[in-house]
């Protein structure tokens, strides 16, 4: 039995940035979908904890000529050189791992010592430490997703494609004999709650997916790419000082030039 | 000299500490291996003792009558009430238990709280169906015959961690690590060798076998 199993994927996202308003539903719903916890005082954002987050960006100019863009940022699931992302090949405990077949970035909490180098490693800042045990207000237990294993005080967690779905969506393929899954049975939780459509999720090297033709856009560009850790998350922005505040760029230097990893 | 003399002396007595070093040694295997593990764990009996193999004559379809797969693929594991209550709406044998059943828990329309021997920790994802449908495995390869049971073990279980000792495994050879049936055991590194060995995936970079992400969650 020692076909292969599944075909290769490699999930990913396209977010168009054009599109995002900023509303943060995208936020909540990553938050009640993977049971993140939360602190009576979330003042100081530096150890809030927020898989999904977003971003203000702004132009630097100043009122009228002032514009503002939202940017959603979500765990990379960079696969840097043949699945050697900077955090991956920090962890110490296996902890955190590139799974080939599915293009995701893992993080096992149950696994984590809580070193902290991944969230040294990874330049996106995606990575959170869990500096205290969980506290849900009461009777709020009872509305956290059996899905998804609640972490503990002393390790690191991140997004994870939401990857519980996928699981549930294998198994109902499994009972029915197939291997491989739709593109609509598997889709993250923040892509279906986004109200403006602006995040498209799926199979980014499977032709019949959406994510394979837009992230061809001319308009479409990666975070920090010349670091070459060939993230999964491209984001589309027909604002050219948007693309720029995606990476490091001499003043006469154009956009949409960075040699790509891939 | 005053060395010499004391080496001397030394082997005169390694007799005696090769000896007290094994007496030493067993009593440590011996606390280690046996009295350790009893006092590890606790015993509980189930509230019910089922009886499989009368079950298995009555039932037309062996184990998946009563354990069986819902509509969105996910496993149904143990029967809840409401399947019982089917055949069990009064006494139909004549064995203590059943009367014991219907009287405490069918009556009152409460639901049995039977002890899971292989209830996981929630960071596991275990999915029956691509174990069953897919790769076509047989109960027993995990489960042993327990369908041929007329009664049910004690559940066993960690003191510290609470979780069954079913997962760590229980037979005397595991002690130092041997396995002599599929379902003796069902650790981690059980699972992950069943893996590589059966697909022959590697996945993972890290470690070069299955990724985390198929059983972990």
């Amino acid at each position: 039995m020692t076909q292969e199993y599944r075909k290769e994927k490699k999930y990913g996202m396209v977010i168009d940035l054009d599109r995002c308003t900023g509303c943060g539903a995208c936020m909540v719903a990553c938050m009640a979908e993977n049971n993140v916890p939360f602190r009576d005082n979330e003042t100081d954002k530096l150890k809030s904890i927020t898989w999904m987050r977003i971003y203000q960006l702004t132009n630097g100019k100043s009122y009228p000529n002032e514009e503002i863009c939202y940017l959603p940022r979500p765990c990379m699931h960079c696969e840097g050189h043949n699945g050697h992302s900077p955090c991956v090949t920090v962890c110490p405990a296996v902890a955190t791992d590139y799974d080939r077949e599915t293009g995701i970035v893992s993080q096992i909490p149950t696994r984590c010592f809580g070193c902290r180098y991944c969230m040294a490693a990874c330049p996106y800042h995606a990575r959170y430490f869990n500096w205290w045990d969980p506290v849900w207000p009461e009777g709020m237990e009872k509305s956290l997703s059996p899905n998804v294993s609640p972490r503990m005080r002393g390790v690191v967690e991140k997004c994870s494609f939401c990857f519980h779905r996928y699981q549930l969506a294998y198994e109902k393929a499994a009972s029915e004999d197939r291997r491989e899954l739709r593109e609509n049975e598997y889709q993250t939780s923040c892509t279906q709650a986004c109200p403006a459509g602006a995040i498209t999720f799926g199979d980014l090297i499977n032709k019949n997916h959406a994510v394979y033709k837009i992230k061809k856009d001319p308009r479409a560009f990666r975070l920090l790419e010349r670091l070459k850790t060939n993230p999964k998350i491209y984001y589309l922005s027909s604002r050219e000082w948007v693309r720029r505040a995606g990476d490091n760029y001499h003043p006469e230097e154009e956009t949409g030039k960075i040699k790509s990893h891939q | 000299m005053v060395q010499l003399t004391n080496s001397h002396k030394g082997n005169g007595n390694s007799g005696w500490t090769i000896l007290f070093f094994i007496v030493g040694f067993t009593a440590s295997l011996f606390a280690g291996w046996i009295v350790f593990p009893k006092l590890l764990y606790s015993k509980k009996q189930q509230p019910i003792d089922f009886n499989h193999e009368l079950h298995m004559t009555h039932v037309d379809n062996g184990c998946e009558s009563c354990h069986f797969f819902r509509e969105d693929g996910t496993y149904s594991g143990v029967p809840k009430l409401v399947q019982c209550i089917d055949c069990h709406q009064e006494v139909q044998g004549d064995t203590g238990h059943e009367a014991l059943f219907v009287e405490k828990y069918v009556s009152k329309g409460k639901e049995v709280p039977w002890l899971i021997y292989s209830r996981q920790p929630d960071c596991v994802f275990f999915s029956h169906a691509a174990h069953v449908k897919l790769a076509k495995m047989d109960c027993e390869t995990c489960h042993g015959h327990i369908g041929q049971s007329t009664s049910l073990k004690p559940y066993e279980y960690n003191i510290i961690t609470g979780y069954s000792r079913d997962i760590w495994g229980k037979n005397p050879e595991n002690y130092l690590g041997l396995k002599t049936n599929t379902y003796d055991r069902m650790k981690m590194n059980d699972c992950a060798a069943c893996h590589l060995e059966e697909t022959g995936r590697k996945s993972s970079v890290s470690t070069e076998k299955d990724g985390c992400f198929v059983c972990h969650k």
